[in-house]
């Protein structure tokens, strides 16, 4: 006999939920993409200035964008990773955030 | 050999601060590249020169991405202006602050990338071997574009000692 209201069941609960991209488990992560314009030494300087890596962390980054095309300079969560884009990109540098896959 | 070797236009003093060396004609240059940037900023912040000032946070994503500029943008905006009015106040001095400095880099930054995009600066241009015949009509903008590469330099190279 089915019941004569109907009862949502808890993944049906859950789903509003992941619809507002609320899920905290997931981490962000930072890309800075290469691009012609701004120079290796700059990008070098603005890793170490935003992030305080050392200089050869932020070389080594500056590297992997230069001949891979791109590199995770950062991650956590979403708040964290918008704030990390808007200082890139303040500083001239093209940076995109996307889910950790 | 002293010949070869140009002295930088900025230089870490012993007390922290920083000496310019830069002419008039040269500063001048820059009080009017500044200026120009900060008016297209101010009357036409959409302008296709000004896209490299704005990039996209998400690429995926076009409704996150509409948020996201609504709430930068305006920011971004105005930090760059911000960074403009540094340099602006400063560009008189013959000694720097290192605050003055990070104003200076942003700024000239700024300059770069929209110059850049107007000479339509693209990625094969970074090798020696891929220089582009430049336009003799585009010469005044390659001029700026230099200028500011090298001034950038200097800025960088005196400040990447107060970073590490």
């Amino acid at each position: 006999m089915a019941p004569s209201t109907p009862i949502l069941s808890p993944t049906e609960i859950a789903r509003p939920d992941e619809d507002l991209g609320l899920d905290t488990d997931q981490p962000w992560i930072v890309l800075v993409w290469n691009d012609p314009i701004n120079t290796m030494e700059y990008v070098t300087l603005v890793f170490q200035k935003l992030f305080g890596y050392s200089k050869e962390k932020a070389e080594k980054l500056m590297l992997d964008v230069h001949n891979l095309g791109r590199a995770v300079v950062s991650s956590g969560a979403r708040e964290k990773a918008e704030i990390d884009v808007f200082r890139l990109h303040e500083h001239g540098l093209w940076a995109t955030m996307q889910h950790d896959e | 050999m002293a010949f070869f070797r140009r002295t930088p236009a900025v230089k870490r003093r012993p007390d922290g601060d920083f000496d310019l060396t830069l002419d008039a004609d040269r500063r001048d240059v820059l009080v009017s590249l500044l200026r120009q940037l900060d008016e297209l900023l101010d009357t036409e912040p959409d302008h296709p020169n000004l896209k490299r000032l704005r990039p996209p946070a998400y690429l995926d994503d076009d409704e996150a991405d509409a948020a996201y500029q609504l709430l930068a943008g305006e920011e971004l905006r105005e930090s760059r202006k911000q960074s403009i009015d540094a340099v602006m106040a400063s560009l008189g001095r013959d000694q720097l602050s290192e605050g003055d400095l990070w104003a200076w880099v942003q700024a000239l930054n700024g300059v770069r990338l929209v110059v850049g995009t107007r000479l339509d600066i693209s990625e094969d241009e970074r090798g020696p071997m891929f220089r582009r015949v430049r336009d003799p009509e585009d010469r005044p903008l390659w001029a700026v574009y230099d200028f500011t590469t090298e001034l950038q330099h200097d800025v960088v190279e005196a400040l990447s000692g107060s970073v590490s």
